[in-house]
């Protein structure tokens, strides 16, 4: 590869939930066009260490992309400028010589800030736990043969299961909505039959939870769809409409 | 005198079914007074919380990430494999555990392997179930794929997502547990100390990752699914996070470690780029299928591949292995390509890359077809190295990928502590010295979902177990270890950070410990991880405060215990006088560089015992492995 890389960085800094934070400056010098985000982070870090300054606290883990921890807003968009690729998959080459790097953490009602670029979504859990399961205990199930399941509603299905959580969607949007991650579940559980019994009552309640932690409603801004690195189409929040609707007129678990 | 394995009598296709029924149950009234701690979120440790708790159990579920969601198991690509022989073409719950046992290269207990192939057609059923959507046929019928050079196609797959679809399944089937108030989450936890009372394993200590504090938590029984412990590497397929201290503080409180020294070096990874890499990306394997592997034949030789001619390249693999050329096995493909590197050949800017080349296949079968096969793979390569797969050859290098030693449990998957058991990759018990491909998933679910809520029962029912609270003295003792601990590694203050340290462990193991060992290796690293150790202690620097979020004093913690390990891995390769999977002693190989088994002295499980100190060797106990359903017979792939 050709020669390495000097770059402005400048970083959220704060040192807890209550602290107040600020944009700090650091220099990341000698940064191979290979490395990855995290990568330079990790040069800067042994930096800002072996100088006894405290390193830059950030979440990550498999750095292949799948795990969903890493994530942060890179020059104004959530996991940086490549489409569909996290954080931890994108590469300093689509960085040039000279370039100033603002890195910031998601910023979201539901998401309190914890230090520097971590922030805590666990309300992403939480909504999670309103209902994004089928309720089978282990054991006692047919033989996984027993329904057939369409090829093509088991792909579209998948296409929904491969959110990976890490919260890009809220993030990104104006609103702080969690809609894509409610839908991409919502949706994924509908398609299938083994979701189908409880889909109403799924919903329902997955929505309304994630009004109760404070996420805001979807206005079809549609960055979400532009930011998430396992490009989840929007047609999935059309169909959670769908089953929202549906739930809301038809089904007995509707609010009175 | 060795633990006994606890090894049912009968045939072995009996076995399961009947300790399912000599294991005592627990009454259904009583099982709310029974807390059980879960360490752990990936396939394992999440499906046994959900599974526990369903039976009416109170478990309390740790993860060191920020949600269950994210562990490890969410990486793995390929696939499970099952016996369900939906294809009709052979399989069966005994051809699988034949294929697991010899693959293991029959360092495994027969009765665990064959009762993991029973239960694994269980694991399928539960998946589909909570509505994993695995890849389907038009018909509307699970599809299945051959894997690993399996001769059936017992595979089920999402995509090359299988491992995220099966754990989010778990995760899922856990919170609506948690949402039952049956399961209490305890993310951004990182256990530091077993706490052992009476004899028995009562609780943990953990550090809370964003106060730093150090909580204690009883329960009855303590269940650990803390993975493997690849990143002793330093660099290796795993997730930044995995690491060996829960076990290792297991092993230190007791509990024997079985096999550290079987670890598996999977040959098709996107090579090192630099000194600062943090990990390295797994390739599917079947790129083997139709990629040549090739190097310069002259060392140094610089020129980019397209201006190497033909008669100047040497395929070693088809060379050596004339019949079976770059489909050799992992571990024979893994140690060939480092024997080329360290002969001067290899390529890329590390020299450290052998070339995977489809120019040959596009060619024969046209660049769609090639495309069909392997376009997302092509795609995550050039994403990764900006190089286009089409035109111009790969570079693959092995990397550390999965361990197949762990903590020794007995057959009910309990350590050598009582109360103490270890589940999934933190365990040594199913794929001997080493594992097949699409194996890891299935055992992790089926210790998880189909063998732990009936041995733990069993193990409850059957225990006069008084009450502990964590102002119990050995609590309070334990978390006063980890607290000095803590202070130690902050006190340091050094000159070099933690990864410089980890990087040079990395780097001593990959070098004796790794794809090919000798004595003389073995015991050179033995004396370097030593001194290493020594250094790190009077030389590491840990910048920050124990109260706070100190990513930098995590690693530390890790670093510490992985340097004490590895020893314990170099030892155990030494001990170990033969070839067998993937350990390879020089000295013990086949006229086709193939490992060479003593079936006479080491066809044992090695457990050692901590000598209280570090710095003393470790008591060395031999659990001997009898095989009376299979032949012990020679690999060969002449």
């Amino acid at each position: 590869m050709s020669g390495t890389l000097t770059l402005t960085l400048k970083v959220w800094r704060q040192k807890g939930p209550e602290a107040k934070g600020k944009l700090a400056t650091y220099t990341a010098a000698d940064i191979s066009p290979d490395m990855s985000f995290l990568e330079m982070l990790d040069v800067v870090n042994e930096r800002l260490t072996v100088e006894g300054k405290e390193p830059i606290a950030f979440d990550h883990d498999c750095r292949e992309g799948i795990c969903g921890m890493c994530g942060a807003v890179v020059n104004g968009r959530a996991h940086g400028p490549e489409k569909g690729t996290t954080l931890c998959q994108l590469h300093m080459r689509h960085f040039s010589d000279g370039d100033t790097i603002v890195v910031e953490p998601w910023r979201a009602r539901a998401f309190r800030e914890i230090k520097d670029l971590v922030v805590d979504r666990s309300a992403l859990d939480r909504i999670i736990q309103a209902g994004g399961y089928v309720s089978v205990n282990t054991g006692g199930v047919p033989d996984a043969n027993t329904v057939p399941i369409p090829a093509g509603t088991a792909e579209e299905a998948m296409d929904a299961a491969a959110c990976i959580g890490c919260g890009a969607c809220v993030a990104s949007c104006p609103n702080a909505s969690a809609m894509l991650f409610t839908a991409a579940k919502v949706s994924h559980l509908a398609l299938l039959p083994q979701g189908r019994p409880e889909a109403a009552r799924r919903a329902l309640a997955m929505v309304s939870r994630m009004d109760e932690l404070g996420f805001g409603g979807c206005t079809n801004e549609r960055e979400c769809e532009a930011e998430c690195p396992k490009e989840i189409s929007i047609t999935h929040i059309a169909r959670l409409n769908r089953e929202y609707l549906k739930a809301g007129f038809f089904s007995p678990e509707r609010k009175p | 005198m060795f633990p006994d394995a606890q090894i049912p009598g009968g045939p072995l296709e009996e076995k399961w079914d009947r300790h399912g029924f000599e294991l005592k149950l627990v009454n259904p009234a009583n099982k709310r007074k029974f807390e059980i701690i879960v360490v752990g979120t990936g396939l394992a440790g999440a499906s046994a919380s959900a599974s526990l708790a369903e039976l009416g159990y109170r478990v309390k579920t740790f993860c060191i990430q920020d949600s269950p969601r994210r562990a490890h198991s969410i990486a793995a690509q390929g696939g499970i494999n099952a016996a369900k022989n939906y294809p009709n073409d052979g399989d069966s719950i005994r051809r699988l555990f034949y294929d697991t046992v010899k693959g293991g290269d029959f360092r495994a207990r027969e009765a665990n392997v064959y009762r993991l192939a029973q239960v694994s057609n269980h694991i399928i059923d539960q998946c589909v179930a909570q509505g994993v959507p695995f890849a389907r046929e038009y018909g509307g019928m699970l599809a299945n794929r051959s894997f690993g050079g399996a001769q059936v196609s017992r595979t089920f797959y999402a995509r090359g997502q299988t491992g995220q679809q099966l754990l989010l399944g778990a995760y899922s089937a856990l919170m609506r547990q948690a949402a039952l108030g049956r399961v209490t989450l305890f993310p951004r936890r990182e256990m530091l100390e077993l706490v052992l009372a009476g004899g028995r394993a009562r609780g943990i200590v953990a550090r809370n990752l964003i106060t730093g504090e150090l909580e204690t938590h009883a329960a009855h029984a303590v269940l650990l699914a803390t993975g493997g412990y690849g990143n002793v590497f330093f660099l290796s397929t795993n997730a930044m996070a995995c690491n060996v201290t829960a076990a290792y503080r297991a092993y230190r409180k007791g509990a024997f470690f079985a096999n550290p020294c079987f670890t598996q070096i999977h040959p098709t990874c996107i090579p090192v780029h630099g000194t600062y890499q943090s990990k390295l990306t797994l390739m599917s394997e079947s790129l083997r299928n139709d990629g040549r592997v090739w190097v310069p034949a002259k060392p140094g030789d610089r020129r980019p591949p397209h201006q190497i001619p033909e008669a100047e390249r040497d395929y070693f693999l088809e060379r050596k292995y004339p019949s079976f050329g770059n489909l050799v096995p992992r571990d024979v493909a893994s140690r060939n390509a480092k024997e080329q590197c360290d002969m001067g050949k290899g390529v890329g800017e590390t020299g450290l890359a052998v070339y995977l080349d489809f120019e040959d296949a596009i060619r024969r079968d046209g660049r769609s077809a090639i495309e069909k096969k392997y376009g997302n793979l092509f795609q995550m390569y050039e994403k990764i190295t900006a190089q286009n797969p089409y035109e111009t050859p790969m570079m693959i290098y092995p990397a550390v990928h999965y361990t197949m030693g762990g903590l020794w449990v007995d057959y009910n998957l309990m350590s050598t502590v009582p109360g103490l058991f270890v589940l999934g990759e933190a365990n040594f018990s199913d794929h001997g010295a080493n594992r097949l491909g699409a194996s890891a998933l299935m055992q992790g679910l089926a210790d998880g979902y189909f063998v732990a809520p009936y041995t733990v029962g069993g193990y409850l029912a059957g225990t006069p177990l008084e009450s502990v609270s964590t102002d119990h003295p050995d609590f309070r003792e334990a978390k006063a270890e980890a607290a000095a601990r803590t202070g130690r590694l902050l006190g340091v203050r050094g000159k070099r950070t933690v990864d410089d340290f980890h990087r040079e462990l990395g780097s001593i193991l990959w070098e004796y410990c790794g794809m090919s060992r000798n004595n003389a290796g073995l015991a050179k690293a033995r004396e370097m991880i030593r001194e290493l150790r020594a250094r790190f202690w009077e030389d590491v620097t840990v910048p920050g405060t124990a109260d706070d979020l100190n990513q930098s004093l995590e690693r530390a913690g890790r670093v510490a215990d992985f340097l004490e390990f590895g020893e314990l891995m170099v030892q155990d390769a030494l001990a170990r006088q033969e070839s067998c999977g993937c350990h390879l002693n020089e000295a013990y190989q086949t006229e086709e560089n193939e490992a060479r088994r003593d079936d006479q002295n080491f066809c044992h499980v090695a457990a050692w015992e901590f000598a209280g100190t570090p710095d003393k060797d470790p008591v060395f106990h031999k659990e001997p492995l009898v095989f009376e359903n299979v032949k012990l017979s020679q690999r060969s792939y002449k």
